[in-house]
Formats: structure tokens, sequence, C-alpha cells
């Protein structure tokens, strides 16, 4: 199948499944780094943060870009177009009896584990990713020594910064973002 | 319809287009970050909604499949101006995305051998990791009710981490387990 067609359907996919928003396409873009050959899962935490440094919802930016690294530009815009197309649907049908749907107690039901889910959803999908960025996974398979597993420089950042997102939650994910790319380069991560 | 309807009509649908793509191009994150500007924009500017209509929209955006902030543009967009409203004001809430991601791709691709920036992109991993686990807390803490609750998000966390499963199944299955638990427990109650 083509490169496109795969790229149209899987976005539709994603569009059509991921509920509550952004980070909820996250699943569905893994799914894609390990089916496809578009992007590895290290390229996705970095898709993430450009998504997150640049304006606009971040679901979009993240579409955009992972459909560019599949086919160029025109994979790009296809992609987002792909995904916005079940959205624009839904709502002009929902729009249509709105009413009806806020009181629908099958869709309260419903979300009563879909929320859960979602937590625990994006929690799996990032879960290697975030791995593989703070400990040295191949170093340690190679010596076997557990000193070597961690990536202390990492590990410290990592508490620094959640220390830093809880206790300062107003101040923008980009600013984490650029000060972190800063030490990158400092210590060489 | 007459011509000086039409005329309007499509001075309406434009204004639709360029105010969504402002705010696509002004805001960071999408989601929440949008709403501050929405209200200004949508409420208070154009009148095109009321407070109360913009917290319907975002909460059954949230509830719906795809991306909220595309799900708001579709709902303003689609009842100030029927369908092609809605698919013009989502066109121009992603038209800045598109833009800007394909500029900053094909510039980063230029330079994925860098040294500096594999370094910078070391710690920008970190930084993600870091705020999406922190996304995945407060999702978590928002959205898990109860215990069992608690124990249906690990299991989806698992089930995508180590089995490999789908999202698209693990979705469906929490809308339904949700359905039937509650269903249970009115009947029991």
């Amino acid at each position: 199948m083509s490169t496109y067609l795969l790229v149209i359907l899987e976005f539709f996919k994603t569009g059509l499944f991921a509920i509550g928003g952004g980070l909820a396409t996250i699943p569905f873009l893994r799914e894609m780094a390990e089916r496809y050959p578009w992007f590895s899962l290290e390229d996705l935490l970095d898709m993430i943060a450009v998504s997150e440094s640049t304006p606009g919802p971040m679901g979009i930016n993240m579409a955009t870009y992972a459909g560019y690294n599949a086919g160029g530009i025109l994979g790009g815009v296809i992609a987002t177009l792909s995904l916005i197309t079940p959205s624009i649907f839904v709502i002009v049908i929902i729009a249509s009896f709105m009413k009806r749907f806020k009181e629908s107690v099958v869709i309260q039901r419903g979300f009563y584990l879909l929320r859960a889910a979602t937590a625990g959803l994006i929690a799996g999908a990032v879960f290697d990713v975030v791995v593989l960025s703070l400990f040295n996974v191949d170093v340690y398979r190679a010596s076997r020594r557990l000193l070597d597993f961690f990536n202390w420089p990492a590990l410290l950042m990592f508490a620094l910064l959640v220390f830093l997102i809880r206790k300062f939650p107003k101040v923008h994910p980009i600013a984490f973002i650029g000060a972190s790319a800063v030490m990158g380069v400092v210590f060489k991560l | 319809m007459n011509a000086a309807q039409h005329d309007s009509k499509l001075r309406l649908i434009f204004d639709l287009m360029y105010t969504f793509f402002k705010m696509g191009l002004f805001t960071f994150g999408g989601g929440y970050a949008m709403l501050p500007l929405l209200q200004r924009e949508v409420v208070e500017r154009k009148g095109w909604a009321t407070e109360e209509q913009l917290l319907d929209y975002y909460a059954i955006g949230q509830s719906t499949p795809g991306i909220i902030a595309v799900n708001t543009a579709t709902f303003v967009g689609y009842f100030q101006a029927g369908f092609l409203g809605g698919i013009m004001a989502t066109i121009g809430l992603v038209l800045p995305s598109i833009i800007i991601i394909l500029l900053i791709a094909t510039i980063l691709r230029q330079f994925t051998d860098a040294a500096v920036l594999q370094h910078a992109f070391g710690g920008i991993r970190v930084a993600v990791s870091a705020l999406v686990t922190f996304s995945v807390y407060r999702l978590a803490k928002a959205g898990i009710a109860d215990r069992l609750a608690l124990v249906w998000a690990v299991v989806c966390f698992a089930a995508i981490a180590f089995f490999k499963v789908s999202a698209l199944w693990v979705v469906l299955a929490s809308f339904l387990l949700g359905n039937l638990v509650q269903w249970g427990r009115e009947r029991r109650a």
C-alpha cells in the first residue's frame, strides 16, 4: 500500500479513537513507530518536545510532524487533515442533538473507565521511551554492572524537573524544554 | 439566499477562519491553554457563543474523539455558519501548525548529525519525560474515581507497555466495561 494511503488510514483511526485531546494521540503514534519505518521511539519524544514548544494544539503539531517523517511535506498535510476529519463529522452530528448527548447515560457510564484508561494508556505508551532516556539499558546489557544502568545526570535532571514542574505549574513547558536543551549540551546528554 | 445574504455569509466564514487561525498561531499547547483566548475572541469580541456554551463545547470536546481545540472550533463554526463554517474554522485553526511544524521539521532534518543538536535533544528528552510523567499524574488524579478505576488504569498501562495491545481495543473495552459496571451498580443501588 502506498505510504500516503497508510498515513490517511492511520491518522483517521487516531482521530476517531484518541479521546481526551492531544496527549491521547501518543499511544497511536507509538503504534505507528513500531509498525512502520516512519520514525523511531526516540523521534517520538523529540516530536512531543517540538510540538509543545511551538504554537498550535499539540495533537495537531504532532500529527503534522509524524506525517512529515512518514511522507514529507505532503505527508504532514494529509496526516493533519486525516486526523481532523473524524472530529468534524462527529461534532457536526453531536451538534444537532447536543442536549441528548450531554445527558446520555451511556456516555457518562462509559467515561467512568475511559477517563481512568486515558492515564494508563499514555503512561504505557511513553513508558519505555522514558526508561530509555533515564537509564543506560544498552550499556548495562553489555557490562552487567548495576551502576552502569543508571544515567545519573539524566536522572538528577529528571528529579529536579519533576520538582520544579510541581512547584511552578504556571510556568510554560517551553521554559523547561529550553533549559533542558542547554543542560543537555553542557552535560553532553 | 439573495446576493447580499450570500456575501455576508462568505464574510462570516472568512472571519471564522481568520479568528481561529489567530488562535492557532498564538496559543501554545492547545486544550486548556486555548481557553482564555477563546473566551476573549469568541465570547467577548465576536459574541459567537456564551461563556456557558463555550464550556459545554469544551466538555463535549473532551468526551468525543479528536483534539479538544479542533472540536471546539468545529462547534463554533458549525453553529455560526453551518457545515462549511465548521470546516473552515477548523482549517483556520490547524493551518499555523501545519506551516510552522513543516518549516521546523525541514530545518531540523538538515542538522540531525550536528553534535550540539544531538546533546540538546538528549536534554530535551529528559524534560519531555518529566512533563509527560507529570501530565499523567494529573490525569490520573482527576480521572480515577475509585479503586476499581485504579485497577483498570493499571491494566491499561500494562496492556500497552508490556503486551502491545492496540490503544483502539483499550478505548473500546473501557467504554463497554464502564457501561457494564455502572449499569450493574445502578441496579444494585
